[in-house]
């Protein structure tokens, strides 16, 4: 796979939003790549940019936000520079996108079989009923059941999982190269929540799907993903194999998340939660900003740390990594 | 459904009921009933008959009574000026104000609409700037000086449009409307648009707010998300997000239509319902008054009720919601 | 006003030097801030002196039959009097000058505006307070007749009335408080309301404060930003009514010419060409209406807490 040409590819991504208290820096230099059939896991906390960065790779930034650097590749082509109708086919066609609130993602006056088959026809010269074939299929497989009657419904008729199952069967109608399925499942609740993922895994496996799950929570891509990201206030901060990266974390804020998982701790402990706040990303100050929260922060934590490949696949933003002793609990 | 309908129905009734008691008590308590229903150039005989006829020497509640019994076989009493009976010459001007409500209705949506998105869809350029301007302007006019101004712009100086009465008329399928023919066709068309003036400036407004709010929305960016043409998410999601509440707020603005008439129909001589109520307040025609006030309560209460219906069968949520109940 | 949809409430830096003011300072330099309500307040002061010192500033006293000659009716504006001066606006069909009629004319539309919005102010507040602080039967039984009132457009009501009771200051002005009422009872009620819940209320009632003064120290001036916005919009909506009824020759008598009847009186010579005697007239109520809702609109703006920045 390493001499293939990635699926997706983005090198040093930036996207800021330029607000009139000043310019955020939503996404300051992100870089990964996905391959066929892959799944990257993008984890870190509300507001650290992770569903900035989705939007980037589909060329859906709202203004005043825009992409200001960096290169984003589908196979190869070039996305920051396409044009608009360009970037329209490749939505929805070769990329895919699912949203985080199901509740708001589908049209609440429009039935559920208008908005299926309208991603069908608009990229392939179909009539209705074929197009409609094609929805109910997709509905079948994300396990909708009687999807013939489901078709007819409106959104608010359905609950907030059979929603999201049918955003997601809207993303799969058109057998994308990758979907960026942006923390799909924090609105269910925890058994809809396993379904969920194993039909997005299941379908990602069989039909070779390069797929990027936004999370806030490292528990859900623990068992899912391939490679994981760690974002941090704009930035990639650690990312490498998921379970490598999860045993043994070395940047002190992914250290800091897994230690906030249930599962992780022992019974009648107390959950570790990572002291303080996600910094405001409006006009951040240089140097790691991560330093105000950080137990291992010195003072040349206030220039911001390079990017650096302490192995083999694994990357780090940090000045002083987590030692192995430092990470017993 | 059904359970709605009958609920809406009832609550209809209770309005008209009170309607009618304002208005009985309105003439007969504040005003004197003998000035207001007899023509005040009858002799001293002809009062104490009137009275007699009118039962106005019975109780008070008797007399609603048959106030209330009168009204509802539609005797309202006889026109002193043109001797008919009143609730026919109502009844005779109808058309005519409906016919320019309704041409004013489909302007304000013809122009609005478009206006309205256009001036949500670009909020900074300069147009769009120059529309809102406009809409606010639009509310600030008082009507009768735009209508006095139109006619005195289309009609005395370009010398373009005809600024008086309603032209030819032409019966097609049994419809009467002065829309079928040319010549009405111009005559409308000032005073359509005076009265429609007020309500393009709501239309651009909602639209606009619509269009601003909706912008944002998940589902509008998970339709870009799907690949979906700028023409299908425009014209689609969110123009029938939008149509909703402008359609719901429009189809209540009907009876507000005809009513400002009055005023349109003053100023361009428009044979309506508007200019006879006028006519008659200045000539203390009052049987007439009192048919028109009932007559137009009455359409009130009907455009409520026509409209809370459709918003149910136009909006699924509200629909389900009340089949739910 | 921009929309800024999607934008985290971050801290702005103006906020943390806002809380130093005195809240009347920081509300004056709010509303200054827009040049459009600027310019629409500086007009609307203007309009208001003009009215106040009609006698002083313009040059003839339109209503002295001995100043007023019918041999100059209807000169075109610019002309010049046989007295000397010019007639900048032209003559009506009386042969009054048009630009101290309208003078004139504005004393009366302002005042019937700002008489009725005031009473029509004491009367709705009253009746909103009284809802809100009966509640229960009592409230829902005003918010009926409120919203029964509302759905009614002010026109039909102010002419149900006038076809009633006939024409004369006194019954425009009861016609012009009957269609305003609702709005201040609504307005304020459902400001009361949410102040009748609030904890401080509660601990004022607690301590034994007597009601008077938990309604004038506590209630009241909560509701006050909100009135002042209904005040500028209503009696924006007055001045206008008031002028549409008298046009249409049912609310003012010929005897209490307001802009109304100017241009009502003026309405005969349009048709001849003769514009200035319903366009001159016309554009000062346009201007006065304009600039009273524009200062509306900023004031909502800066009153409204949601829209603070
Ligand atoms: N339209 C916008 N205008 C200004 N700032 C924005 C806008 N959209 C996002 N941001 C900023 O970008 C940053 C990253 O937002 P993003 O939505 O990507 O976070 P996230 O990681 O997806 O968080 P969450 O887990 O809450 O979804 C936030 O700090 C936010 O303030
Ligand atoms: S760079 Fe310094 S402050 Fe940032 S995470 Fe590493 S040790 Fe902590
Ligand atoms: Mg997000």
């Amino acid at each position: 796979m390493t001499d293939q040409v990635p699926t997706l590819e983005v090198v040093d991504l930036a996207t800021h939003f330029f607000t009139k208290a000043g310019i955020v820096k939503a996404v300051d230099g992100v870089s990964f790549s996905v391959g066929a059939g892959e799944v990257v896991g993008l984890v870190g906390e509300s507001g650290s940019g992770k569903t900035v960065t989705g939007f980037s790779i589909v060329g859906l930034v709202d203004p005043p936000g825009k992409v200001v650097s960096g290169s984003i590749r589908l196979k190869g082509e070039d996305l920051v520079h396409a044009n608009a109708e360009r970037l329209r086919e490749i939505r929805g066609n070769q990329v895919a996108m699912i949203f985080q609130d199901p509740m708001m993602t589908l049209n609440p006056v429009l039935r559920i079989d208008t908005q299926m088959i309208e991603a069908v026809r608009a990229h392939r010269e179909l009539n209705r009923a074929a197009a409609r074939e094609i929805a109910r299929n997709a509905l079948g497989q994300v396990g909708i059941p009687s999807p013939n009657e489901r078709l007819k419904a409106y959104p608010h008729q359905l609950s907030g999982g059979m929603r999201q199952r049918v955003a997601i069967a809207i993303a799969f109608v058109n057998k994308p190269d990758l979907i960026i399925a942006d923390e799909p499942t924090t609105a269910l609740d925890v058994t809809i929540q396993a379904q969920i993922i194993h039909e997005a895994q299941t379908l990602c496996r069989q039909t070779g799907t390069a797929l990027i799950w936004i999370t806030h929570d490292l528990a859900v891509v623990a068992g899912l993903a391939d490679r994981i990201c760690v974002m941090y206030a704009g930035r990639i901060v650690e990312a490498g194999p998921s379970d490598d990266v999860l045993d043994r974390p070395m940047h002190p804020y992914t250290a800091g998340l897994i230690g906030s998982v249930p599962t992780h701790n022992k019974r009648g402990e107390r959950l570790r939660q990572i002291p303080g706040m996600t910094p405001s990303l409006l006009n951040l100050p240089p140097g790691c900003a991560f330093r105000s929260r950080c137990a291992n922060a010195q003072s040349n934590c206030q220039q911001t740390p390079d990017e650096t490949t302490p192995f083999d696949g694994r990357r780090l933003r940090c000045h002083h990594p987590m030692t192995a002793i430092e990470r017993q609990p | 459904m059904t359970a709605f309908v009958i609920r809406r129905l009832l609550q209809s009734a209770v309005v008209v009921f009170v309607m009618s008691l304002i208005v009985f008590f309105g003439v007969n308590v504040v005003g004197d009933p003998v000035d207001m229903l007899i023509n005040p150039e009858a002799d001293q005989e002809d009062i104490e008959r009137a009275i007699r006829a009118l039962g106005l020497d019975r109780p008070i509640g008797e007399q609603y009574f048959y106030f209330v019994k009168g009204a509802l076989s539609g005797d309202f009493g006889r026109s002193f000026i043109f001797g008919e009976p009143a609730l026919k010459l109502v009844l005779q001007r109808m058309p005519a104000t409906f016919e320019l409500a309704f041409t004013a209705l489909v302007m304000a949506i013809v122009f609005g609409i478009p206006l309205g998105l256009y001036a949500g869809l670009r909020p900074n350029a300069l147009s769009s700037k120059t529309i809102m301007a406009g809409s606010i302007l639009g509310f600030s006019l008082p009507t009768f000086w735009v209508g006095l101004m139109l006619i005195m712009v289309f009609a005395v100086m370009l010398g373009w449009l005809p600024a008086t009465g309603r032209g030819e008329v032409a019966t097609i399928l049994g419809i009467s409307s002065s829309l079928f023919t040319l010549d009405g066709l111009s005559h409308i068309l000032l005073p359509a648009f005076n009265l429609a003036l007020l309500k393009i400036s709501l239309v651009i407004r909602l639209t606009r707010a619509g269009t601003r709010e909706a912008i944002y929305q998940d589902y509008i960016k998970f339709a870009r998300a799907k690949g979906l043409s700028e023409n299908r998410i425009i014209f689609v999601h969110l123009l029938k997000n939008i149509l909703i509440p402008v359609v719901t707020v429009l189809g209540l603005e009907f009876g507000n239509l005809v009513a400002f008439s009055v005023v349109t129909e003053t100023i361009f001589a428009w044979p309506g319902m508007g200019k006879l109520l006028i006519d008659s307040i200045q000539q203390l025609d009052r049987p007439v008054i009192v048919a028109y006030l009932i007559v137009i309560v009455l359409l009130f209460v009907l455009i409520n009720l026509i409209v809370d219906v459709l918003y149910s069968v136009l909006d699924p949520r509200v629909r389900i919601g009340e089949s739910q109940t | 006003m921009t929309t800024t949809a999607n934008q985290d409430p971050e801290i702005a830096p103006t906020e943390l030097a806002g809380q130093f003011q005195s809240p009347f300072r920081r509300f004056v330099s709010d509303f200054f801030e827009s040049w459009v309500a600027t310019v629409a307040f500086a007009l609307f002061l203007v309009i208001v002196f003009g009215a106040l010192f009609a006698p002083l500033i313009s040059p003839q006293d339109p209503y002295d039959l001995a100043q007023v000659d019918v041999m100059e009716s209807r000169l075109p504006p610019g002309s010049m009097s046989y007295q000397g001066y010019t007639f900048l606006l032209g003559t009506d069909g009386a042969g009054r000058d048009l630009f101290s009629a309208i003078l004139y004319g504005l004393r009366i539309s302002l005042s019937v505006g700002v008489v009725s919005g005031i009473i029509a102010m004491i009367i709705g507040s009253s009746v909103g307070l009284t809802a809100a602080y009966c509640g229960g039967r009592v409230e829902a039984l005003i918010m009926r007749i409120v919203d029964l009132q509302l759905s009614f457009p002010a026109i039909l009501i102010a002419l149900m009335l006038l076809a009633v009771f006939g024409k004369g200051v006194d019954k425009i002005m009861i016609a012009l408080v009957t269609v305003q009422w609702a709005y201040y009872a609504r307005t304020v009620r459902s400001t009361a309301i949410v102040e009748r819940q609030k904890e401080y209320v509660e601990a004022a009632r607690c301590l034994g404060l007597s009601h008077k003064r938990v309604l004038f120290h506590h209630i009241l001036p909560n509701c006050l930003a909100p009135l002042i916005v209904v005040v500028t919009v209503q009696t924006a909506h007055a001045i206008a009514l008031e002028a549409t009824l008298s046009f249409l020759g049912v609310g003012l008598p010929q005897t209490e010419p307001s802009l109304g009847l100017l241009i009502s009186n003026g309405f005969e010579y349009m048709l001849s060409g003769r514009y200035w005697i319903s366009f001159f007239p016309g554009i000062a109520l346009l201007l006065t209406i304009v600039s009273i809702n524009l200062v509306g609109d900023q004031l909502r703006d800066v009153l409204n807490p949601r829209l603070q920045r």
